[in-house]
């Protein structure tokens, strides 16, 4: 008796081992919620607010799917990864679509079996350190003792750094962003080092963020965006073009504020297939003809996004930089969608 | 004459496997075996399915490319383009060298504080209740991270040590307590016998070694001398001679000097560095599992019945050889086979380094190598394997020399 309940486990395991790598679009809706894995909070991009609601700028990308592919935003589990759990966390299945400040790389695209679907955020790793060190460029920093949260692409781009102007450092790898922000603060390092829109978060919750300044080097390309597992292309294609969406709609000029009246129809047929009032781009894909409507109506386009959680007028206060619309000068482009 | 015949001897009959008691064990046992096998096998089977459903294989390929990060203690040399294989092994010898200290440093504080929980003096055995129920009762992973974080915060950044007028300043002009780590001076040799630093260092064991020998000499002679005539010679000074003589005359020839630690750029410079991870994490595994100790200790000194104390305080020794000469070598055998798993504990414990950025094995190859390359199943197998032989190492050493003082009965 007991052996057949204990059989019968292992075999409903293997089995949903198996199943894991069938439709996810289906397991979705079948679910009626999206499994989104996030960070474990970082103010900006991904961190519970006062009320712990989940909010940021990559949030809004999950919410943003879970509007298209089911209607409502607020129908997804968060699941707060680490930079060591995340990747496993994707494979096995616990999660749908990772968006959590994930760096496109070849070994991760290739070698782990990823689908990174696009770009929401070109970034580049930086450094911080206190303006009473008089450090200027990152190149004065022979023999700096550098604090790094461990587990992402940022010990390699550091090594390398260093190691490209023939100077020395010492790093202190810590866990967590809160016991890091902690030595650097004490003084145990004299650098702190992550992706730039990283350090702008890390600061806004400094006591005094004037005290410290970001060094002017960037030295690396971070393109961060969401990922999918490999080998699922039609859920692919659905986060891909719900992020494509959003950063269309910026361009086609859709907001929050005028999306109703452009639902009605326009003379931009881009606009109009763009909103499902015109030829069948929902079908295709495998949602309602709305889906883009529902994504935008959600948080908005890109830039509102954007400038709702990390802009200039947030605590964060990132510009656009490279994250403009490549008619602003930045490297936004996406495909038409047609 | 006896008629009686031999009884009809019966054949094996396969119902016997259930019916006769003599095989039902035998038979449950070797089903339950094939069972058990069967299920392992199904879950192995199950993961190499599914990982080759996924396109990934078991490879360990990884392990000769370039690791691609710096570590910050290494007792071995290493580079960034190092292989993995190279930082998993400046990551094993982290972990030894923590494990090997919080050993030493646990098993001085728990037998200290074992025996003087039992001492008479009120204030001395409650305090000593004080530090095993406190420490014990708070789990180590807390311990590390609040030792680390009072380190941090309370002493001076090197910074500090800067200016006309310094907040911090050396003790000594030779030691730097700071918030990254302690800072002492470097003992080297000037004209040393050999070209290499490690061939001097090795001369100093062998004459250390020495040293041990011609103080066991010395022990044995004043054996036989007690035994001829009935008094100790006293050979204090003989083994103090005999100990520092070879020691004195090899630093002289080959003229001993110290590398100050200097503040230079943003940190001291030359000396010797003990970062402080490894201070935070050395100093937590040993009070939290001192505690431990110090409870086997009491509890295998209580194991000795009260006569044999009143016995020996008969024969005259006094209190303290009371302890060395009769309790302790008793008690030993109650308090060695417990002290194996705290020993083991310490080593799985040392595990938890990563908190304090200490790259041990679970921080090298667990964690920024299993990061980097993806191949998490190979790495946790590795780190598995790791563990247990270390462990079944220790618990093999530890063995042998629990049953050199156990009880010989003859």
């Amino acid at each position: 008796m007991n052996n057949s309940v204990f059989f019968g486990a292992l075999t409903v395991a293997g089995l949903a081992a198996g199943a894991a790598a069938a439709g996810t679009l289906d397991d979705v809706k079948a679910r009626d919620k999206l499994n989104c894995g996030t960070n474990t909070g970082l103010v900006g991009f991904a961190a519970p607010n006062a009320n712990g609601e989940w909010e940021g700028f990559d949030i809004a990308v999950c919410r943003a799917v879970a509007a298209a592919v089911l209607g409502d935003s607020t129908k997804v589990e968060f699941v707060p990864t680490t930079g060591k759990t995340r990747f496993t966390a994707l494979a096995s299945g616990e999660i749908d679509v990772l968006v959590r400040n994930t760096t496109w790389t070849f070994s991760r695209d290739v070698d782990l079996k990823f689908d990174f679907v696009g770009v929401n955020y070109y970034d580049g790793q930086g450094f911080m350190v206190p303006k009473e060190l008089g450090v200027s460029s990152a190149k004065e920093l022979d023999g700096a003792t550098v604090c790094i949260q461990t587990g992402t692409t940022t010990e390699l781009n550091l090594a390398d750094f260093f190691r490209a102007n023939n100077i020395s450092y010492e790093p202190v790898p810590i866990e967590t962003e809160a016991e890091a922000q902690q030595q650097y603060l004490s003084g145990a390092c004299d650098v702190y080092t992550t992706d730039a829109s990283g350090l702008a978060a890390t600061r806004a919750t400094f006591d005094d963020p004037s005290a410290h300044v970001l060094l002017p080097e960037i030295i690396s390309k971070e393109p961060l965006g969401p990922l999918v597992r490999h080998g699922d292309s039609e859920w692919g294609d659905v986060v891909r073009w719900t992020l494509n969406a959003l950063i269309a709609a910026e361009e086609l000029g859709v907001t929050s504020a005028n999306l109703t009246e452009m639902t009605a129809g326009t003379n931009n047929p881009e606009i109009n297939r763009l909103l499902g009032t015109e030829d069948n781009l929902g079908e295709m894909i495998g949602l309602s003809a709305d889906w883009a409507v529902k994504a935008l109506s959600v948080g908005g386009n890109y830039g509102e996004i954007f400038a709702k959680n990390i802009g200039e007028n947030t605590p964060i206060g990132l510009a656009r930089g490279l994250n403009a619309q490549w008619t602003d000068g930045g490297l936004l482009y996406t495909p038409p969608f047609r | 004459m006896s008629t009686l015949s031999d009884p009809p001897k019966l054949g094996f009959r396969p119902s016997m496997l259930i019916n006769d008691t003599r095989y039902r064990s035998l038979t449950f046992q070797v089903i339950a075996a094939i069972v058990l096998a069967l299920a392992i096998w199904y879950l192995g089977n199950n993961l190499l399915q599914n990982l080759k459903a996924a396109g990934l294989n078991i490879s360990y390929g990884f392990f000769s490319t370039p690791a691609g990060y710096d570590i910050n203690q290494r007792l071995v040399e290493y580079t960034s383009q190092s292989s993995h294989a190279r930082a998993a092994l400046v990551g094993v010898l982290n972990t030894l060298l923590v494990a090997f200290l919080a050993c030493i440093t646990a098993t001085v504080l728990g037998v200290i504080a074992g025996v003087l929980r039992l001492s008479n003096n009120w204030l001395v055995s409650k305090l000593m209740m004080v530090y095993v129920e406190i420490f014990r009762n708070i789990p180590v992973l807390i311990w590390i991270i609040i030792i680390f974080t009072i380190m941090t915060a309370s002493l001076p950044a090197p910074n500090d040590f800067r200016g006309e007028d310094p907040q911090a300043s050396m003790l000594f002009s030779s030691f730097a307590f700071t918030n990254r780590g302690i800072y002492t001076p470097l003992p080297f040799f000037t004209s040393g016998i050999f070209a290499s630093a490690a061939l001097n260092w090795l001369l100093v064991i062998a004459g250390l070694g020495l040293s041990w020998l011609v103080t066991r000499r010395i022990g044995h002679w004043a054996t036989a001398r007690q035994e001829a005539t009935g008094l100790r010679p006293k050979t204090g000074l003989w083994v103090l001679a005999a100990w520092l003589l070879p020691l004195v005359l090899l630093m002289l020839v080959m003229g001993l000097s110290w590398e100050l630690p200097e503040l230079k750029g943003f940190n001291f410079q030359g000396g010797i560095k003990i970062g402080g991870p490894l201070i935070a994490l050395w100093f937590a595994l040993s009070i939290y599992t001192g505690a431990f100790i110090a409870e086997n200790v009491r509890a295998g000194i209580q194991a000795i019945s009260k006569g044999q104390t009143e016995a020996a305080a008969a024969l005259g020794l006094r209190q303290g050889r009371i302890m060395n000469l009769v309790i302790l070598p008793q008690a030993l055998r109650v308090i060695i086979p417990p002290l194996i798993s705290q020993y083991l504990n310490i080593t799985k414990n040392s595990s938890l380094a990563i908190a304090v950025g200490y790259a041990d094995i679970t921080a090298t190859l667990g964690g920024i190598t299993l990061n980097q390359t993806g191949r998490a199943i190979e790495c946790v197998l590795l780190l598995m394997l790791f563990y247990l032989t270390a462990s079944l190492l220790i618990s093999a050493g530890m063995n042998i020399y629990n049953a050199s003082i156990k009880l010989k009965e003859r």
